[in-house]
């Protein structure tokens, strides 16, 4: 039996009038990496905050690592480890001084060795002294990271860990993230990257605050069933305008040299080629669908 | 997760201790606020001031009565004019034109002469105390010389004391509060401004910079986090206390005639019940905007009513009461009462248990109004 780090189900939170998670069922088997995607706004964040009981569910309810997400969330704290979206580190603390706090909460034994071997696994050790303010960004959200696995976490909820991140920075991050799920930590990670995302062994997708979609990359890309030309060569751009809103097509953006058509309806997408994109220098293939395409459309797509 | 833990809350302090070290401008404040607001109320009403107008009514001209006019003049205290009528005189005080009237009697010179001692009274207006002390001090020294050039020889090297006396009667206000008096309330009232005013900003400060998330994301118990935020603002609060004790005895000449540990002492429950109330505050408060303005809001009735600008006994009845529970009030009345009457426990006693039921209370409202969620 597959045993879930988290399982949760009919999860919702309102603030005022605004209904900003509603039925949410999720269930993230152990072990895995699961990507946590959906539009700004969509409720992500919200729900992180329930699952490690930093907000009260309005109804719903369920376990995180076997534990009560409501009754039982000093319990959970003490095993997930919370990177929030915003920096939240002391700026007029060094490094080191930070991940000393975070250990010293947590009463590390062996504190001093157990955070020098953090800063040098993250690379933090030459900015040990420095300012947390004074960081960089990137430099930021590596020592956030450090500072919520200090304590061997068995679960990681990450909030956008990379927004303003370097690539190769970015890279790395996935590397380390990677070698702790391998060390056997659950990963819950939001994010608005796709090639994130494809890194993920499982992706969950929120919209209005509502699970819409879920499965690996490959599941969530076949399930979508969409349809794809790529048109290059002399004129995409004129045409990229005439095909929006022709029937059968959803969108038409040009990536680079090629311009590229999404919808669902095969035969009306045809059609609307054949008599718009008539520019005798035109080439159009169809391609397979990547993940990008899907989130694309599931945000045109109006909330359900 | 286990109940309080002693090593979490060090943390917690020793965390906050070293964002408090280096916030060098909050340290700047705590220590120049208080020495500004102490030569700023403790000169202004400390203030000696001179050339007081003052009436004299006399009864007679004569030689004495010239000499005693010139005496007043001579000390720099007073600038003098004549009435005609006590009718005229009595209206010149009520309308705060003179701040004395002197009442030189009729047949005077006679008395004097008759080794009768006779009695001048001198009215003073004091719903300013302060103003009109050191000018009365100055009233009292006179007597006996003032006259000496001219009394008649068998009365000039008399042993028995001055030759007439001047009574200062105080109208208006007789309790006749003074400068040293003000400075022992002032203690109270500078350590609450800034271990309130502190305090407050110290959990929404937490919120505003989104480390509140973070803090509330790891095992960290409200009791932990409260006394290991607010015992370095208690360090803060007694350096503050040093500073304004140490100025007010050199430069304001405030006796010490009580214990000096038993004041220090009870500062530490007053300092708590602040500090308390700060953290309340700040955890009701969602900005550090509010918090401040909460903390204002304590502080404005506290100066009020606590017996600080208006004496306690003057006020209404409601007033008194509600005086009665705040914490400035009393310790307004235990370093007044330790540093200038030498009260020792017993006496102030009374006044303690007050405070302490008010931190009390504050600390578990403090508690429970602490959310360790984001709700
Ligand atoms: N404490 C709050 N009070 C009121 N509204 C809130 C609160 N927290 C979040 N919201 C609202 O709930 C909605 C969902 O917010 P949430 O932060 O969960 O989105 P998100 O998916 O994390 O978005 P993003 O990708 O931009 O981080 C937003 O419209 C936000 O304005
Ligand atoms: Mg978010």
């Amino acid at each position: 039996m597959t045993r879930y780090a988290i399982d949760v189900h009919g999860l919702a939170k309102r603030f005022g009038d605004r209904q900003v998670v509603s039925g949410l069922d999720l269930r993230v088997p152990e072990g895995e990496i699961c990507g946590f995607l959906g539009g700004n706004g969509s409720g992500k964040t919200t729900t992180i905050r329930m699952l490690c009981g930093l907000l009260t569910p309005d109804a719903g309810g369920g376990t995180c690592l076997g534990l009560d997400v409501i009754k039982q969330s000093a319990e959970i704290r003490l095993q997930v480890g919370y990177m929030t979206q915003r920096f939240s580190f002391y700026g007029e603390l060094t490094v080191k001084e930070n991940l000393d706090f975070v250990a010293r909460l947590y009463q590390l034994p062996n504190r001093g060795k157990v955070v020098a071997d953090m800063l040098e696994r993250m690379g933090l050790a030459d900015r040990a002294e420095q300012f947390a303010r004074n960081l960089s960004g990137g430099w930021k959200q590596r020592m956030a990271l450090a500072a919520c696995v200090l304590h061997r976490p068995k679960l990681l909820l990450l909030d956008e860990p990379t927004a303003g991140v370097d690539a190769k920075a970015r890279r790395e991050f996935w590397d380390l993230i990677n070698d702790m799920a391998a060390e056997g930590m659950t990963v819950l990670v939001s994010t608005h990257y796709m090639d994130e995302a494809e890194r993920c062994k499982r992706i969950v997708y929120l919209s209005g605050g509502r699970l819409i979609v879920q499965g690996t990359a490959e599941d969530v890309v076949r399930d979508a069933a969409l349809v794809v030309f790529d048109l290059t060569g002399e004129g995409i751009d004129k045409v990229s305008k005439r095909l929006r809103g022709a029937p059968g097509i959803e969108s038409a953006t040009i990536f680079g040299r090629a311009l590229r058509v999404v919808g669902l309806d095969r035969d009306a997408m045809r059609a609307s080629l054949a008599t718009i994109a008539t520019e005798p220098g035109i080439v159009t293939e169809e391609v397979p669908a990547r993940l990008d395409d899907v989130f694309i459309h599931l945000l045109q797509e109006p909330t359900a | 997760m286990s109940g309080f833990s002693f090593n979490r809350f060090l943390a917690v302090l020793h965390k906050e201790t070293l964002e408090m070290r280096r916030d060098k401008a909050t340290i700047g404040l705590t220590v120049m606020l208080p020495l500004i607001q102490l030569f700023l109320f403790g000169y202004a009403l400390n203030a000696n001031p001179r050339h007081l107008p003052t009436g004299v009514l006399t009864g007679e001209e004569s030689r004495y009565s010239r000499d005693l006019e010139a005496a007043l003049r001579n000390t720099g205290y007073f600038d003098l004019r004549r009435f005609a009528s006590e009718a005229e005189a009595d209206t010149a005080l009520a309308r705060g034109d003179v701040l004395f009237v002197l009442n030189i009697p009729a047949g005077f010179t006679r008395d004097v002469d008759n080794g009768r001692k006779p009695a001048i009274l001198m009215d003073a207006d004091a719903t300013d105390p302060t103003a009109i002390a050191q000018a009365s001090a100055a009233v009292n020294a006179l007597n006996a010389t003032v006259l000496q050039r001219d009394l008649p020889v068998p009365l000039q090297n008399q042993t028995g004391g001055a030759p007439f006396q001047i009574i200062v009667h105080s109208r208006y206000n007789p309790e006749a509060i003074t400068a040293i008096n003000v400075v022992p309330g002032l203690i109270g009232v500078i350590v609450s401004f800034s271990t309130l005013v502190i305090t407050a900003l110290t959990m929404t400060r937490e919120r505003e910079a989104g480390t509140m998330e973070n803090l509330l994301s790891m095992p960290v118990r409200p009791l932990e986090v409260m006394f290991g935020k607010i015992l370095p603002y208690v360090g803060l609060g007694y350096v503050q206390v040093f500073l304004i004790l140490a100025v007010s005895v050199a430069v304001f000449g405030v006796p010490v005639h009580g214990s000096i540990p038993l004041l220090l002492a009870v500062l530490g429950l007053f300092i708590a019940c602040n500090l308390a109330l700060g953290f309340t505050f700040s955890t009701i408060a969602r900005t550090q905007m509010q918090a401040q303005q909460l903390a204002q809001f304590a502080l404005l009735p506290s100066m009020m009513l606590s017996g600080f600008i208006y004496p306690f006994a003057g006020m209404p009845l409601w007033a008194r009461a509600i005086g009665e529970v705040l914490p400035l009030t009393h310790i307004i009345r235990i370093a007044r009462g330790i540093l200038l009457k030498g009260n020792g426990f017993a006496e102030i006693a009374g006044d303690v248990w007050p405070m302490a039921v008010f931190a009390v209370a504050a600390t578990g409202v403090a508690v429970w109004s602490y959310r360790e969620t984001l709700d």
